[in-house]
């Protein structure tokens, strides 16, 4: 007989084992489904996997969309670890994107090596600002810090759809809801030859140790995990917890932003409505995956950008529709939810009936 | 304004208020059990692209509603088991409902993409629809829209006025006391959060049904979060829940009224209307940290584990 | 007690219960007769709530056999126990705040038995005038006291015809005069034949309304007594063993110079249900421990929230440390100018659950463990290694998480991290709550050590014994406002339980109000 029993202690192996066993029951959910569907499950994890990293171009696209997302991620998992819920990555993200691009195309004629830096830093503040706002809304007025943030995603597509079919469309688009193309002085600078992998990435891996070095060495990590772990406890210990509320917001609101306008002047090279394809909401995913480790999630950005690369190639290949790769994500984190629970619990084999 | 246009308006806000009036009636009635589901959204969109698939299959709109609310049953059950029995984080498990719904619907609906289909046609009830203005604003209406009337009364009654009501209170207000009386704590959540599930699922039909009778993806923009919104708004309570879902179909027709004003706006940034207005609304009723913590029920979010009663 | 029933009311036989890790109830059997009041004592973690939820169909038994007058019964859930009769007042009331007292009786009964009762707030009434117990049923219960809860619950167990009533701890939240008026509602139940089950770990309330006692110890029954033929001091003996020293009396000492000081401190509540404080106002002097008494409930929690600065709200004027004002300041610069808190709430206030003993330390210990906002881990981790030394804590290392600690352990822990700051005032609530016999005695020894070395001490307590143990000067709170101070040896239970009781806030309110005008 089977009986689920509560540990003493919890399992430290089920912690770095339960991210694995999520991916690899994903991966057994995802060949049931291509099988129902009447697809080879073989073929298609070929393709959704194997072939994102089958050349040096596709690893570099692989990059291209790891970067956003784990920059991102790195900023959602302090926030979480503060137990700020912050859903609006997506949100920042955008904001970042429009206030960087802005910036970009004031210096669209520009040649200073300043316009660079100039324009990441707009990115950057119009992150920073995105998440500013739901933070001190939380702070004096005690909304719901996960509902604001939702809101402000959608308040942030609809201002950049507004920007690119107003204020920043380019004259000369012929009515396109697109910007001009940035110049070269407000691009971020390619790592390779032909590979559009750009510094991005390693801002991204930085951003990474920087989040990890700050949670494990510094008092101010200290606090924030207190603070997320048992608010009482902060409290009672003197920790400030607005001023961790907005460490932790604008430290990933800063993030995000430069995500966002990573993009537009790194792969896209020009404001466009659809700058993300749903990175803000897929970081959430991957700080989790990650175990809300900066490092962790670096393995798991890696892991997302191949699954959004393998959607992609999945969709020109086989015909299986895009939206397989954000199904995927949510069922990964359920299996991910349901194996931590074996964490704090284990089955139990006993030979004795019960009576 | 004439009086023509203002009870267009006033039309027009009762059915955009309706898909978030059920399943915001849904979110409550699992948030009293103190479940907080912010997978809405997700099941919203599985009711709505499931609704649509079934009515466009076999041409009955109906079926399409029965099938929506299984498939919002459905989705609330893969919630409920994660949270309820192994204790899941439900926050997370939440968006985890929201990305898998999103995707999901995505996934299966993208070969009926832009097709559209014949869904319900507004009743005029007799005598009712004749009443002067009133009439043409609430009573020339479509069946689900009737049906909404109907269950926030009903609602309001169990809530308020029986036993299953009281159970329902006292669970989302102390499981642990529940427990220890002898009140079944997690089949009263599970059957809270299927409701909530059910009725996500109307709702999402009716989107895909009655308010714009086709799918598209995403098509529900946000509205099981601003459902969430709502019942914060709402207070819990049951009845102020028509009002503020009525109050928000209004805001996000706000076009309609500044047209009729003869305004210019850009649409994109009026369609920025009800988000704006969800985040407003929620900055006056929550300022009141006070008021709010009575109101809410005490174990909202919270998890229960009757192992731990030791 | 009537002695003609021949068949018992309850057998207990070999009830046996395993939770992981511990073995709660080790083959325990007991026998109780109509009309009995039967004691059952023993430390926390003896086994007692186990033992009774397993009776009331909450927690299930692995073994063992449940008899009800002659009959086995298998009792699955607390509903099934209420049918045969058996009703019970939990230690932490199952009360619904938000609901009224009606609908809180209500949702405990079948329809059958709603049906048979007819209009339930009639019988409410009837009852509450029968038994004295001044319940009115329209009210809400967080309007209501500890005390009137208890009744609360008390009276949801004879709405439904009672043959057995048990009652986890009931006196703990309960002033002198309240516990003197339960007593007298027992004694009717009795005489009427309900059989009562009585936990305490209070002994002369045992020996004085209780005619037989089984003692507990580690999950096993280790001795059964008829209380009015022993003393509390045998009693004791049975419950810890022999090994386990006692606390003696000890010396009470002056006060020196003025350090910390409460002036006129009058706050809202800011939690709904919550106590307002009301022109509380005292101070503490170096080398000395102030006590205070008071039912759970009346304003402690709050007092403490602010002393402390959890409850951020600017008090500027009304706290002041070595003649300065503090209340402005936030609670890690009070921890920083020389104040030190024991929170009632061990794990999750106190220490992180899921955080090391290391990491636990620095939560409120950061002096010279911080270099330039980096955390020297090894100092830290060699520090705790001291602290788990110097006070014997029981765990497997600094790298334990708080939570596998027991609670006297984690106390110590708690204890030691706090006086190892050498703080000039101590705040300490409920230090010795649901902790063994001897870490209650290590502690209390800590804490006299600390105040021997000139600290000032305010003790916060719901145990009245041991506030008179350990206290130098005494108060009591009731409702939010504070009694008049005044030396231990010059006061006695009597005077401190109508304290507790409110008796005070008459003179407070006309003394103030004649000042005002």
């Amino acid at each position: 007989m089977i009986r689920i029993q509560a540990r003493t202690e919890p399992s430290s192996l089920m912690k770095v084992l339960s991210p694995v066993l999520a991916i690899v029951l994903t991966l057994i959910f995802g060949s049931i489904l291509f099988t129902a569907i009447g697809k080879s499950p073989s073929q298609a994890l070929h393709v959704l996997l194997i072939a994102p990293l089958a050349d040096s171009y596709n690893i570099g696209e692989m990059f291209v969309k790891m970067a956003p997302l784990l920059l991102c991620a790195v900023g959602l998992s302090l926030c979480y670890r503060a137990n700020m819920w912050n859903i609006g990555a997506e949100g920042q993200l955008l904001a970042g994107a429009l206030g960087g691009s802005a910036m970009a195309l004031y210096f669209i004629d520009s040649d200073s090596v300043f316009a660079l830096p100039i324009t990441l830093l707009a990115g950057m503040v119009s992150g920073m600002l995105w998440s500013a706002i739901p933070t001190f809304l939380k702070l004096h007025f005690n909304s719901n810090l996960i509902l604001t943030t939702i809101m402000f995603n959608y308040i942030a597509l609809y201002l950049l759809i507004w920007a690119v079919h107003g204020p920043l469309r380019d004259p000369d688009g012929y009515g396109f809801p697109e910007s001009a193309m940035f110049s070269d002085a407000t691009m971020l600078p390619t790592l390779f030859e032909s590979s559009r992998t750009h510094l991005g990435i390693v801002f991204a891996v930085l951003a990474g140790v920087v989040g990890w070095f700050i949670l494990s060495k510094t008092h101010l990590g200290f606090q924030i995990r207190v603070f997320g772990a048992d608010e009482p406890a902060a409290r009672y210990a003197g920790f400030s917890g607005k001023k961790l509320s907005w460490f932790v917001m604008l430290f990933a609101g800063a993030l995000a932003g430069l995500a966002g306008i990573g993009e537009t002047s790194g792969p896209i090279g020009q404001l466009v409505p659809n700058v993300s394809p749903g990175y803000g909401y897929s970081a959430i995913i991957v700080a989790y995956l990650g175990r809300l480790h900066p490092i962790g999630a670096i393995l798991a950005a890696a892991f997302m950008a191949v699954l959004y690369m393998g959607g992609d190639l999945a969709q020109i290949e086989m015909g299986i529709p895009v939206a397989v790769v954000s199904m995927f994500q949510g069922v990964l984190l359920f299996f991910l939810l349901a194996c931590d629970f074996f964490i704090n619990n284990r089955l139990s084999f006993t030979n004795q009936a019960t009576n | 304004m004439d009086s023509d246009l203002i009870i267009q308006i006033l039309f027009a806000a009762i059915k955009t208020g309706t898909p978030l009036l059920f399943i915001a009636l849904g979110e409550v009635i699992c948030e009293k059990s103190g479940v907080l589901n912010l997978g809405q959204e997700g099941m919203m969109l599985m009711g709505a692209v499931v609704g649509f698939l079934a009515a466009y299959t076999t041409g009955n709109a109906g079926l399409g509603v029965i099938a929506a609310m299984l498939m919002g049953s459905i989705m609330s059950l893969i919630f409920a088991f994660l949270v309820l029995h192994l204790g899941a984080n439900q926050v997370a498990t939440g968006l985890a409902l929201t990305i898998f719904g999103t995707g999901l619907s995505a996934f299966i609906g993208s070969g009926v993409v832009g097709q559209t289909l014949q869904g319900f046609q507004p009743i005029a009830i007799p005598l009712l629809s004749d009443i002067p203005y009133l009439g043409r604003i609430l009573f020339q209406h479509d069946i689900l829209v009737y049906t909404s009337f109907v269950m926030t009364f009903v609602l309001m009654f169990v809530v308020n006025k029986t036993r299953i009501g009281l159970t329902l209170k006292a669970v989302g207000e102390n499981p642990h006391a529940a427990n220890a009386i002898g009140i079944k704590v997690l089949r009263v959540r599970y059957l809270a959060v299927m409701f909530g599930g059910v009725m996500a699922g109307i709702s999402g039909a009716y989107m895909s049904l009655v308010y714009t009778p086709m799918w598209v993806e995403n098509m529900t923009a946000g509205r099981g979060w601003i459902a969430l919104a709502l019942v914060v708004f709402a207070s819990w309570r049951v009845g102020r829940i028509m009002l503020g879902a009525y109050l928000f179909g209004l805001a996000s027709i706000m076009h309609l009224v500044l047209q009729g004003l003869g305004w210019s706006i850009s649409p994109n940034l009026l369609a920025m209307l009800p988000y704006v207005a969800t985040v407003v609304v929620m900055v006056i009723i929550s300022a009141d940290k006070f008021k709010e913590k009575l109101l809410s029920p005490r174990s909202l979010g919270k998890p229960f584990d009757p192992r731990q009663m030791a | 007690m009537k002695k003609q029933h021949l068949v018992s009311r309850l057998e207990l036989v070999k009830l046996t219960k395993q939770y992981p890790g511990c073995l709660a109830n080790d083959n325990i059997s007991i026998t109780l007769m109509p009309g009995e009041i039967h004691a059952l004592l023993g430390e926390n973690g003896a086994g007692k709530s186990t033992l009774v939820k397993s009776i009331y169909g909450v927690v299930s038994p692995d073994a063992g056999a449940i008899i009800w007058d002659g009959k086995e019964v298998d009792i699955k859930s607390p509903s099934i126990a209420r049918d045969l009769g058996i009703g019970m007042v939990f230690q932490h009331f199952s009360l619904f705040e938000t609901l009224t007292i009606s609908e809180n009786i209500e949702l405990c009964l079948s329809k059958t038995q709603l049906h048979q009762i007819g209009d339930l707030a009639t019988r409410i009434t009837e009852l509450s005038e029968e038994y004295g117990l001044n319940v009115n049923p329209t009210r809400y219960v967080h309007s209501l006291s500890i005390g009137e809860r208890q009744r609360v619950e008390i009276m949801r167990c004879l709405v439904q015809s009672v043959k057995l009533l048990i009652l986890d701890e009931p006196t703990s939240v309960l002033t002198p005069q309240e516990v003197a008026g339960l007593f007298e509602v027992l004694r009717t139940l009795s005489e009427e034949g309900c059989s009562i089950l009585f936990i305490s770990h209070k002994l002369h309330e045992v020996t004085e309304i209780c005619h037989k006692a089984t003692i507990l110890r580690g999950g096993k029954v280790v001795d059964t007594c008829v209380p009015n033929e022993e003393t509390p001091a045998s009693i004791a003996k049975m419950m810890v063993g022999d090994l386990a020293e006692q606390d003696a009396g000890y010396v009470k000492r002056e006060g020196q110079e003025r350090i910390f000081e409460v002036d006129n401190l009058s706050l809202p509540s800011k939690q709904p249900f919550g106590t307002a404080l009301k022109n509380i106002q005292f101070d503490l002097k170096a080398g000395e421990i102030l006590g205070i008494a008071g039912v759970a409930g009346n304003g402690q929690d709050e007092l403490m929230a602010v002393i402390s600065g959890e409850d951020e709200r600017n008090v500027k004027n009304q706290l002041s440390l070595n003649g300065a004002p503090i209340g402005h300041l936030h609670a890690g610069e009070r921890r920083k100018r020389g104040m030190a808190y024991v929170p009632e709430e061990r794990l999750g206030r106190g220490a992180v659950p899921d955080m090391s003993l290391s990491e636990n330390t620095l939560l409120t210990h950061s002096d010279g463990f911080i270099k330039k906002g980096l955390v020297d881990w090894q100092s830290i981790k060699d520090y705790t290694a001291s602290i788990i030394k110097k006070y014997k804590i029981k765990c497997h290392g600094e790298f334990s998480e708080a939570k596998s600690l027991s609670g006297g352990n984690l106390q110590k822990f708690i204890m030691g991290r706090e006086i190892g700051q050498n703080p000039s005032v101590l705040i300490c609530a409920h230090p010795t709550w649901g902790v063994d016999v001897g870490a209650a005695l290590a502690i209390h020894q800590a804490l006299l050590e600390l105040r021997d070395q000139g600290a000032a001490i305010l003790l916060i307590s719901e145990d009245i014994d041991e506030l008179f143990l350990l206290a130098d000067r005494m108060a009591a709170v009731c409702d939010g406002y504070l009694s008049p101070v005044v030396k231990t040896d010059s006061t006695n239970i009597d005077q401190i339980g109508q304290w507790m009781a409110g008796t005070f806030i008459d003179t407070i309110n006309q003394s103030t109000q004649g000042a005002g005008a």
